[in-house]
């Protein structure tokens, strides 16, 4: 507001990505949307929705309301409006027509300047709006992505097998929970939780063992890098004749996969302390296990997390790549095989779309831990 | 600790005594002669700075009577016994040239590492990390992290750290070095008030004159290649010193004859 007080020429910019949404809007209402002539306001909610946008992005960029006001507006109306637009099948009983695709551009180019100027707020001295500015970024660019995957695919009449549509996706998903929970109880809960654990746990004791036995870091190293050599494509198989068709099988690759990054970043990470704080444990005579837990663990802490992250995501693929292999009927590796093989890709999208929630979700509490124990670290302090 | 109750009574005990010390690196380039024939006696109560240019040794000096190195030649006795005996009877403390405080530990939980590695109980802690949190004037620091802190108040820190030790010989590399002019010398005055307070030994290493001839009873010149004792000044200043003294014709007169033996020793040298 005092922008446009002090400085009125400020007030008459206007971007260009906003000249876009606004005619993008203003054309597709105009033009039909479908190739029999019917045009959007046939579908009066959705019209007046996208019909608001126009003075509410000119409003908001023009700073002729205050800019937190027109930003909510914008977003809100905007993710309606396109909401609306991508999830409503009538759209697509009959071939689209060109207002469709320009209707595409407007969510598109209307999403976009939304995020654009979201990420651009002046957020000093207000962290807790910067948080939630934050957070909300990712979400709307989430949101926008699958809206146009939604509107595309379905527009373009892209067949189901090559990509399934978002709600066709989303459907599956909501249909399915019994066997998605099964599978996810199997694979995650059992095979990538225990070998993740063991994995991880026993590289940790193995890298204490290697530090206070020299000789054996000549000796375990290079076997530890031979093994994460193994490409687990082959071992898989193997590891299923080892332990049979369960989930131990899984975990057991799952445990090769995570010892050698687990192993070679606490290795790395105990040679971090310099030898300044090394010497002043000296003088005060601390013994080889004092020196490690009030010294050198700490200061691995930020490697040894480094390699949860890193392990979190790789136990995820070596539990799904090891189910191809050989499993009782259930499991998300199986699952995702034997559907792709029945043309089902949307249930194959539903494995992949928990998939990557459970591994996000995983990461970010490994993630959120570092932030509690590494606090100290250069990287993690806050002001 | 049974030495010292025994012979801290005796004004001239000998808390450092060094015959013929050596000590010789060796290198892919050959044996390096950091220490060469070092005689030195430090007595209780003694304030003493080791001076000298770069690669003169005096740090790898400190570093042999806290057994941080071991000698290659020659004798040492610290407190009466081995450096090693003493630095496992947890005998002296070690302030670095840095501050060396651990970053994940608050101020009053790094003074109180030592003590949890001595196995004092909480309470003897508590009281003894509000104790040297006022000596060095950080009562109103001991909840934050280090890297709150400014260089200055870490440093104290650290200080602070060794004294919570309670020991009687305070050994000390360069703690200043890295300070500016005014922080150090109000660290130095500090520094000076808490030894003529609590008469302990202190051996300090530094570079700088005007530190080594405020601060001590007895300035060591050493001089590099190999490292040596150049010149032992027993200083005639008085006991109690303010940071005017700086400016006295005696000041300057032991300040002059460092000086000397500082260029004398880098002249042999070239």
């Amino acid at each position: 507001m005092t922008d446009a007080v002090t400085r009125p020429t400020s007030a008459l910019k206007i971007g260009p990505l906003a000249l876009v949404s606004c005619a993008a809007v203003v054309l597709g209402l105009i033009l039909p949307i479908n190739a029999d002539g019917t045009r959007l306001m046939a579908h009066p909610v959705t019209g007046t929705a996208f019909m608001l946008l126009v003075p509410i992005i000119l409003a908001t960029e023009l700073s002729l309301v205050r800019r937190c006001y027109g930003l909510m507006a914008m977003g809100l109306v905007g993710y309606i409006a396109a909401a609306l637009f991508a999830f409503n099948d009538q759209h697509f009983e009959t071939p689209v027509a060109t207002g469709f695709w320009v209707l595409t551009i407007a969510c598109w180019t209307t999403t976009w300047l939304f995020v654009s100027r979201l990420s651009g707020f002046d957020i000093t001295n207000r962290p807790m709006l910067g948080r939630f500015i934050n957070l909300i970024i990712p979400v709307c660019f989430g949101v926008t992505l699958l809206i146009l995957w939604q509107l595309i695919v379905l527009g373009a009449n892209v067949p189901k097998v090559l990509l399934p549509a978002p709600s066709d996706i989303g459907l599956r998903l909501v249909n399915s929970v019994p066997v998605l929970w099964a599978d996810f109880q199997q694979t995650f809960l059992k095979a990538v939780i225990v070998g993740y654990a063991l994995g991880c746990s026993s590289a940790f004791i193995t890298a204490i063992i290697v530090d206070r036995v020299p000789f054996l870091r000549r000796g375990l190293l290079p076997i530890g890098n031979f093994i994460s050599a193994l490409p687990i494509i082959g071992v898989a198989p193997i590891m299923v004749m080892w332990f049979g068709f369960e989930w131990q099988s899984k975990a057991a690759v799952v445990i090769i996969m995570t010892f050698f990054p687990m192993l070679v970043n606490t290795v790395s990470g105990l040679a971090a302390s310099d030898s300044m704080q090394k010497d002043l444990m000296r003088t005060y005579a601390a013994d080889y296990w004092q020196t490690l837990i009030k010294l050198r663990l700490p200061m691995a802490m930020p490697f040894i997390f480094n390699a949860l992250k890193i392990n979190s995501t790789l136990a995820l693929i070596g539990a799904i790549v090891a189910e191809f292999f050989g499993t009782p009927i259930v499991g998300m590796g199986f699952r995702i095989s034997t559907e792709v093989g029945r043309m089902n890709v949307d249930m194959v999208w539903a494995e992949i779309a928990v998939a990557a929630l459970a591994g996000s979700l995983f990461y970010a509490l490994i993630a959120q831990l570092e932030k509690v124990v590494t606090f100290w670290h250069p990287s993690q302090r806050k002001g | 600790m049974m030495v010292e109750s025994t012979t801290s009574n005796s004004k001239d005990y000998s808390v450092v005594s060094a015959k013929d010390l050596c000590l010789t690196f060796e290198t892919n380039d050959g044996p390096v002669h950091a220490l060469e024939g070092i005689n030195l006696e430090i007595k209780k109560g003694d304030f003493v700075s080791f001076i000298g240019p770069s690669g003169c040794g005096k740090t790898t000096l400190l570093r042999v009577i806290a057994d941080l190195e071991k000698k290659t030649g020659g004798e040492i006795t610290v407190n009466g016994t081995t450096p090693e005996k003493a630095r496992l009877d947890r005998s002296y403390g070690y302030v670095f040239q840095a501050a060396a405080l651990y970053p994940w530990r608050t101020i009053e939980k790094n003074i109180a590492l030592p003590l949890e590695i001595m196995g004092i109980t909480k309470a003897e802690q508590r009281k003894r990390i509000d104790k040297v949190l006022e000596l060095v004037e950080l009562s109103d620091f001991g909840k934050k992290l280090p890297w709150q802190l400014s260089g200055g108040m870490q440093q104290r820190a650290s200080i602070a750290r060794a004294l919570a030790v309670e020991p009687d010989l305070l050994l000390m590399d360069e703690p200043f070095g890295a300070l500016d002019e005014i922080v150090r010398d109000h660290l130095n005055d500090q520094l000076h008030q808490l030894w003529a307070k609590t008469n302990k030994t202190v051996v300090f290493v530094t570079h700088s004159i005007p530190e080594a001839v405020y601060l001590s009873t007895k300035i060591v010149v050493l001089c590099p290649r190999p490292g040596r004792i150049y010149d032992v000044i027993d200083s005639t200043l008085p006991r109690e010193r303010t940071l005017d003294l700086r400016e006295s014709p005696e000041f300057l007169k032991i300040a002059q004859r460092v000086r000397e033996g500082l260029a004398a020793g880098h002249a042999y040298d070239d």
